[in-house]
């Protein structure tokens, strides 16, 4: 403690230092000259009278330093006197320096750029009060492959009753509404939630109230809370909005409440994290189906808030004990092979979820970049050694301390690393709207990155550290210099210590291997993108446009126009029939948003339970398959071709037997080794289906098509069961439309169509295949072009590297190449010698290079796809273009080597 | 905890609290002069180290400058005590009595008196 006060008044002291001095010394001076005064009173003669005075008063000059040292701190002092130097020797050498700082510039630049992602993604809180108790709940039923399948309301009420959650809400995961009543029927995005879910996430809205809590309509209980978007946008932000009433697919709505400005629901797809209507429900009443224990929609999410001080481990541990005593309770609802399990997900990590691998790969290939550069920097200290050995060996022969020596070459290399920081992050901050730009859209919180005081704390702190640690290693050599030997050579240039150039060769040989790694990251993960853009979708997106349309599905379902399958094909054959008329269009297709290939979210999905005839029973053991609903025409629209059986036709109706088109995974999975044509299968109801007292009548496979990347383009197939649109209702509609579109006119051409049909349909998202496409290997994309990006860099680096290196000792050793040519040696050989140097260090940094990369491309082996992390031609490539370009930058000063001139240079030492 | 400080300083601070006490705001040469006076050639000081011990006094708040005008109208800093260097020159001077006494017991003991 005693020494903390002391430290803090010494600190303050130091601002003060100059005064206290210059007061101390006018205080001398005055009593020097009151003391004369009386001496000369007492007769003394002038010259006595002083000097009498000064004997009593005693050494001034030590006083002052006495004081001086007691009352300030001699190590900031120094610090402040070693930056001052060390700013003098970098304006003497400006070329130097600004490499130096260019090169740090880059790195740190670099690597806080990813950071300010990093930070915004990984790192942000929640905007919501003590974040860390809200979680996700998924429901999995593992033993039949399903993930995320949703909640059923009785599960619900058990966990709500358990005790470990304060509170949990059912949530929609996005979905599409139609907002009726303006000049234009509007398509939004809308989340039906149980009443507590603004209580659970804590925040209030700007205007009105949310959801009474305990509010228990089983179904819509017809408010509405809008957010702050919407409000500005369509609502003028009128002040006197509550309690003005919505037209929300045909239902009246009133508003309740605005959300504030910054309030964004908190989803993993950016229909989730648009939405901009919340409307309350109980999820147990009309139009939601009973609520049975076993009926789950994966369209419903879960977010609850747990108890105070419960961490997640724990909960998922009590949680686990429920869900075991409820399967004991309830055997017939959680048959065993199915393996229902529920796990919790912290919210934060549920939003990021599958960017954290990308992210993290690339804050691995940045920090090798900021390595290289900091290599790079450390051994253009060391090169400056050599030049400077003369000014240390004058230093330490003048009494200089070792330790004193290392600090002040220390204080050179951090000042060195923090201008590069500081520019590093300047041209961040110049660059960061341009930069954005690149970052692909999918990515979570996007509109949380930018260029902050937490960026530039962060870019402050890799400087300093990053030039203690590399400024240590060169201070430590330099101030080892041997000081008789160097005061001894007549000339400037002094040979450096052998320890120096075996530092500066351990240097460039880890630079070449740090970018060997980085080099062959980005080699992989081109091959993989290459790939994945190469890979045959198994569809034709080639001059296919989807433009999606959204049925309105009011609460009475007995007032729903487009109830049943033939209500609505009444519709969609209309739309297709003047689609065919519009310009360019060649075919038309109708099928829902599932149907879609790599255009839709998880929750579109509307996976159902398949049970095939004579082998399973019970809706809860069957094997969750995906169900797109399509026209007949969309096989052939998208080039699927038919492998076996038929197609869907016009006669396929509502009232005719019901089919279904599997692909050939489904076939291979659930019909291993027979023929499934003929098989009989059933698929439970959808919730929008009228229900019939029998339940669902078997479906009878007509036919198998072969399979196509329509899930993701890394995955071969995934097992799809395709049922007719005419024999099953869709409220999700997608139009496809294949020709030589032209998309800017499409989707007023189609609007106007749809609504000259019925006026009240929205007509939205018209996507060309290719966009969707594009947009689904947009994060890899991101990822490759930025890793690509820093491998060129740390090539760069290296290059540059070797080249100084190689340089540093052509110039060190020309002395004795102009002793061998005057000699007689042939200049090839001479030439020889110096690429050997080069490519002995090459040939070192390839090795421990390649070691290196075989660790690292086994440790991202997740995020290839069709290229093995020991790939022999990306190493081979890597290695060669690394050898080319180190080689390159050998011949230079080879080159140089060869052509010296013997006579000027034994005149010149 | 307080540093305990070497007597010869600790003493010397408590001089000049004391003059400065006694005799009313001073600028250094006269507080120098009064102490020398006052002590007589028992103490040996060195004038120069008065002006640092004066600045930490005053660094410390126990005494306050201002510039004023010396009896021959000269410019110099006068010093005087502050409320808080009342108080510590009070807490200093019993302490130092208390020792004394302490001190002088010690040396008025005889043997007999500890049979």
């Amino acid at each position: 403690m005693k020494f903390l006060r002391r430290f803090f008044l010494r600190l303050s002291n130091l601002a003060a230092a100059r005064n206290a001095d210059q007061r101390l010394q006018e205080e001398i001076a005055e009593h020097l000259a009151l003391q004369t005064d009386e001496n000369l009173r007492a007769g003394m003669s002038h010259a006595e009278a002083r000097r009498q005075a000064a004997v009593k008063l005693g050494a001034a000059q030590a006083i002052r330093e006495q004081h001086h040292a007691e009352q300030s701190l001699p190590f900031l002092e120094n610090l402040s006197h070693d930056l001052k130097y060390a700013a003098r020797m970098l304006v003497r050498s400006p070329g130097f320096a600004f490499i130096a700082i260019a090169t740090m510039a880059l790195g740190i630049g670099a690597t806080s750029a990813i950071y300010s992602v990093i930070d915004a993604t990984l790192l942000h809180p929640l905007p919501f009060p003590s974040p860390s108790e809200l979680v996700r709940v998924e429901d999995d039923l593992s033993g039949v492959g399903a993930q995320g399948v949703g909640i059923s309301i009785p599960e619900w009420k058990d966990l709500q009753s358990s005790g470990i959650f304060q509170s949990l809400a059912i949530t929609g995961t996005g979905a599409n509404v139609n907002l009726t009543g303006a000049a234009q029927p509007l398509r939004l995005s809308f989340k039906q939630v149980t009443p507590n879910y603004f209580a659970i996430l804590g925040v209030n809205p700007q205007l009105g109230r949310t959801f009474d809590p305990l509010d228990p309509t089983p179904g819509y209980n017809l408010e509405v809370v809008i957010s702050d978007g919407l409000w500005r946008r369509e609502f003028g932000a009128d002040p006197r909005i509550l309690g003005k009433a919505l037209r929300l697919d045909n239902d009246v709505y009133h508003v309740v409440g605005v959300m504030p400005r910054g309030f964004r629901d908190q989803g993993t797809t950016s229909d989730e994290q648009n939405v901009e209507l919340w409307l309350g429900a109980g999820f147990a009443g009309l139009p939601f189906p009973p609520p049975r224990r076993s009926f789950r929609l994966a369209s419903r999410a879960v977010l609850a808030r747990l108890e105070p001080r419960l961490s997640v481990a724990a909960a998922q541990e009590r949680l686990d004990a429920l869900t075991a005593s409820l399967k004991k309770q309830y055997p017939a609802d959680y048959p065993p092979q199915v393996n229902w399990t529920v796990r919790l997900i912290p919210l934060s990590e549920s939003v990021v979820g599958s960017i954290r691998q990308s992210l993290m790969l690339l804050f691995g290939a940045v920090g090798l970049v900021l390595l290289i550069s900091c290599v790079n920097v450390a051994n253009l200290l060391l090169a400056r050694a050599s030049v400077r050995g003369r000014e240390i060996a004058v230093r330490q022969a003048l009494g200089a301390q070792r330790t004193r020596l290392i600090r002040q070459f220390l204080a050179e290399s951090l000042l060195l690393f923090l201008l590069g920081g500081i520019a590093g992050f300047g041209l961040l901050f110049c660059t960061g709207h341009f930069l954005l730009r690149l970052v692909p859209e999918s990515l979570p919180h996007l509109n949380a990155i930018g260029v902050n005081w937490g960026v530039l704390g962060f870019a402050l702190a890799v400087s300093v550290a990053a030039g203690t640690v590399f400024g240590l290693a060169p201070a430590w050599l330099m101030s080892r210099s041997d000081l008789i030997g160097t005061l001894r050579q007549e000339g400037r240039g002094s040979s450096g210590s052998r320890e120096r150039s075996r530092a500066r060769q351990v240097l460039v040989i880890s630079e070449l291997a740090l970018s060997l790694v980085l080099m062959v990251v980005a080699g992989l993960l081109l091959r993989s993108f290459w790939d994945l853009f190469q890979v045959q979708p198994g569809f034709n997106p080639d001059r296919v446009m989807a433009i999606q349309t959204w049925l309105p599905g009011p609460n009475d379902p007995s007032a729903d126009i487009y109830r049943t399958a033939t209500q609505e094909s009444v519709l969609l054959r209309e739309i297709l029939r003047r689609s065919r008329t519009l310009p360019g269009v060649e075919e038309a297709a109708i099928g829902d948003v599932a149907a879609l290939p790599l255009g839709h979210n998880h929750g579109d999905l509307n996976p159902l339970p398949l049970l095939r005839e004579g082998v399973e029973t019970m809706d809860n053991q069957a094997p969750i398959i995906d169900s797109p609903i399509v026209s007949p025409e969309y096989f052939h629209l998208l080039g699927m071709p038919l492998l076996r059986g038929r197609l869907f036709n016009d006669r396929d109706l509502e009232d005719t037997p019901r089919v279904a088109i599997i692909n050939q995974a489904a076939a291979r999975t659930w019909w291993p080794n027979q023929d499934p044509l003929g098989k009989h299968v059933r698929l439970r109801l959808d919730s929008r289906e009228p229900s019939s007292p029998t339940g669902p009548a078997w479906t009878t496979i007509i036919g198998v098509i072969s399979d196509a990347r329509t899930e993701s383009l890394s995955d071969v197939a995934i097992p799809q069961i395709y049922r007719s649109v005419y024999q099953h209702p869709a409220k999700n509609v997608a139009i496809f439309l294949r020709g030589p579109l032209d998309p800017s006119a499409i989707s007023a051409q189609v609007r106007a169509q749809v609504q000259s049909i019925d006026a009240e349909l929205p007509v939205f998202h018209a996507v060309t295949l290719d966009e969707v496409l594009s947009a689904s290997l947009s994060v890899r994309r991101f990822s490759m072009e930025m890793v690509a990006f820093f491998a060129a860099t740390a090539l760069l680096l290296a290059g540059l590297g070797i080249y100084g290196t190689i340089s540093y000792l052509v110039n060190e050793q020309s002395r004795e190449i102009a002793i061998r040519l005057a000699l007689g040696a042939q200049r090839s050989n001479i030439l020889r010698m110096v690429l050997r140097r080069g490519l002995v260090l090459s040939a070192a940094g390839a090795g421990l290079g390649v070691a290196g990369a075989l660790v690292v491309s086994h440790l991202m082996s997740g995020l290839l796809y069709g290229v093995s992390p020991n790939d022999l031609s990306t190493f081979a490539t890597v290695t060669v273009v690394l050898a080319t370009v180190a080689l390159a930058a050998s011949y230079i000063p080879a080159l140089r080597a060869m052509r010296l001139d013997p006579i000027t240079t034994l005149h010149s030492e | 905890m307080r540093e305990k400080p070497d007597v010869l300083q600790g003493t010397l601070a408590l001089m000049v609290l004391k003059t400065l006490d006694v005799l009313g705001p001073q600028h250094g040469w006269g507080i120098a002069r009064r102490i020398e006076q006052i002590s007589g050639d028992l103490l040996a000081v060195n004038q120069g180290t008065l002006y640092p011990l004066l600045l930490k006094l005053e660094h410390e708040g126990s005494i306050a400058s201002e510039w004023g005008a010396s009896e021959n109208n000269r410019r110099a800093r006068f010093y005087r005590l502050t409320a808080s260097g009342r108080k510590q020159l009070q807490a200093e001077a019993r302490e130092w009595e208390q020792t004394a006494a302490i001190i002088a017991r010690f040396f008025k003991i005889k043997a007999e008196d500890l049979a």
